[in-house]
């Protein structure tokens, strides 16, 4: 089997980290979702949608002008490290975490906007804090929504190709994923190296699923009454 | 020698005085009371949607009035004049709200301990437990609410509040789900636990039982506004609004006439008008009228009032009864029968049209039936007046 090992270690890599970025990132700003009473809430909402809806061309493009040394961060960051983001890891994440943003701030604000009202109520009025309400009562309830989001992210970064074909190009060991690797064989009629990889990432990434959606079970999601009984 | 300084009321009064109006495009609901509370039982009484919540949420900080102050003693929570809005977190009012919102993923244990986080663990330990064991649930610190019982949900709720050693107490119908035994025992554990707190408990409820078990003092709320206030015998004895009566349980409302005065026996005797009389149609039988004997009210001889009078308070015979010592013995024809929760609901035509309530036994026994020619029997003290 002519399997691209390292393309399949790199691809891990960059889903584990984008996967862990977004969670840390996708919290304050989920929470700031399904709590703000702000006005323009909608228009943030339709900002973080974006990236379903873009093809991952246009969004690749954008974050690749982004990053080059002609936009002001792309000069910030090379006059920082000597080199461009465009073409390296750090651009991938970067890219990856925009593209995947959605997957992880929606299951996030979902679950804590489908939490009763009158737990937070009622964790105030017994002296909690807006954070230990929310680290005490609205985390452990969202507990599905936010496995959901990260399995989403997970799988995502997992199997993007445009995003990572317009910034990372196609460097062995750097930039090089899975789903480009397999592009490449098809380009050189390799099916059968093709074939094998892409079974591999198709059963891999369906494995991941299927755990996190066999964990998400909530088996006694019954017994969660909050009240009395009617 | 120091003068001791002048020390502060052990238990404050709570005092209210709250305007709030929401709007929507249907309609809009106007909020305004004034009100204070004593240490001990004060109860909010009054129909879904007249306010009772609301005042409730403003106490606790979860809705800001758009004018008033609510204040404990001399502790400001609310002021609009001074722009003092205290946070929710900060101003120890103990809540259960009506679904009592227990937090699911954790114990008993750790939702009574929940309110505590300020203090060290070996005291927060010792302050749940000894309110455990006062509520009799210290056996159930283990399980999460989605194990135990309503009523033990209900015994978890009241001591998650009350461990934090609030400055009053907002019960929003905490026992409207349970049955009458489980009912008075948490109630008893309450009244316990207060008289040696003595806070000032603001209970909402719409059940008549709860107001004769725990009624101190009633408010009686009637859409925003609290329409009468005293002990449950005042407002309930003698209703003058008729919005109190329908709230108390009166299913027979009749404009009456004072006929005659016996000053002498404590009694009048009323003419009962049906709707066709009000409305200036005759009666079935022209010239039949329904006079009823009453209690003796201050009012004069043509004076109008109404009459309320509970189906379940008058009995029903089949043959015309004697040597009774109910006063009213009125003939009629049963004209419908319904069934209802092990409760017959009939509806007497006797000049005018009564709703009476007897159970399922009765029915059998006396083979009641539409049609069937029937004798009322109401006591005067049944008869209860108020003013129209």
């Amino acid at each position: 089997m002519v399997i691209n090992w390292q393309a399949f270690r790199l691809t891990i890599e960059l889903a584990v980290v984008v996967s862990v970025i977004l969670f840390v990132l996708g919290l304050p700003l989920a929470y700031w979702i399904a709590f703000s009473r702000r006005r323009w809430k909608f228009l943030v909402e339709a900002l973080v949608a974006l990236p379903i809806v873009l093809p991952p061309t246009v969004l690749g493009f954008y974050v690749l002008v982004a990053l080059g040394s002609r936009s002001p961060l792309g000069r910030w960051w090379q006059s920082l490290t000597g080199h461009t983001l465009a073409f390296t890891f750090t651009g991938l994440v970067i890219g990856s975490i925009i593209y995947s943003l959605p997957f992880a701030v929606q299951p996030f604000a979902a679950s804590f906007s489908s939490i009763d009202g009158k737990l937070l109520a009622a964790s105030a009025t017994l002296g909690a804090s807006p954070f230990r309400t929310f680290s005490k009562v609205i985390l452990p309830l969202s507990v599905p929504g936010l496995v959901t989001g990260a399995a989403l992210v997970f799988a995502h970064t997992m199997g993007e190709f445009g995003v990572v074909l317009m910034i990372g190009g196609n460097i062995p060991g750097v930039t090089r994923t899975v789903s480009i690797d397999i592009y490449d064989q098809v380009q050189a009629s390799n099916y059968a190296a093709a074939n094998a990889t892409a079974l591999l990432l198709l059963v891999f990434c369906f494995l991941v699923l299927t755990v996190v959606y066999g964990l998400n079970r909530a088996p006694n999601r019954k017994t969660w009454a909050i009240g009395p009984v009617k | 020698m120091p003068t001791p300084a002048e020390p502060e009321p052990v238990n404050p009064t709570l005092t209210g005085r709250i305007r709030k109006t929401f709007s929507s495009t249907e309609r809009s609901f106007t909020l305004d009371v004034e009100f204070d509370a004593a240490p001990g039982f004060t109860i909010l009484f009054g129909s879904s949607g007249s306010g009772k919540t609301t005042i409730l949420d403003c106490i606790a900080g979860l809705v800001a009035p758009d004018a008033g102050r609510i204040a404990v003693g001399k502790r400001v929570l609310f002021d609009s004049g001074l722009h003092v809005n205290t946070a929710v977190a900060k101003r120890a009012v103990g809540y259960v709200l009506q679904d009592l919102a227990l937090f699911p993923h954790l114990t008993v244990e750790q939702n009574t301990e929940y309110g505590l986080a300020h203090l060290p663990r070996s005291v927060r330990w010792e302050r749940a437990a000894a309110m455990l064991h006062e509520f009799r649930i210290a056996d159930l610190r283990q399980r999460r609410p989605g194990e135990i019982s309503g009523g033990e949900r209900q015994r978890v709720a009241l001591a998650r509040a009350l461990v934090t050693e609030p400055c009053v107490l907002l019960l929003d119908e905490p026992l409207a789900a349970l049955d009458s035994p489980t009912k008075s025992k948490i109630l008893d554990d309450l009244r316990r636990w207060n008289e040696a707190h003595g806070i000032p408990i603001l209970y909402v409820t719409h059940a008549r039982e709860e107001l004769l078990a725990l009624g101190e003092r009633v408010l009686v709320m009637e859409e925003g506004c609290i329409v009468a206030q005293g002990t449950p015998h005042e407002v309930l004895g003698a209703p003058l609004q008729e919005t109190v009566a329908q709230l108390a349980g009166f299913e027979n409302i009749f404009d009456a006439t004072v006929e005659s005065v016996h000053q002498d026996r404590g009694t009048m005797t009323c003419r009962i008008m049906t709707c066709r009389i009000t409305t200036g149609l005759p009666v079935g039988d022209a010239g039949s009228f329904v006079l009823l004997e009453t209690p003796l009210i201050r009012a004069e001889v043509g004076s109008h009032l109404r009459v309320g009078i509970r189906a379940g308070d008058i009995l029903l015979a089949i043959e015309k009864p004697v040597g009774l010592s109910a006063r009213n013995v009125l003939a009629g024809r049963l004209v419908s029968l319904e069934s209802r929760f092990m409760t017959i609901l009939a509806r007497v035509e006797c000049g005018v049209e009564m709703e009476v309530h007897f159970t399922l036994a009765a029915r059998d026994s006396l083979a009641l039936a539409e049609g069937r020619e029937v004798w009322l029997i109401i006591k005067t003290h049944s008869c209860h007046l108020m003013r129209r």
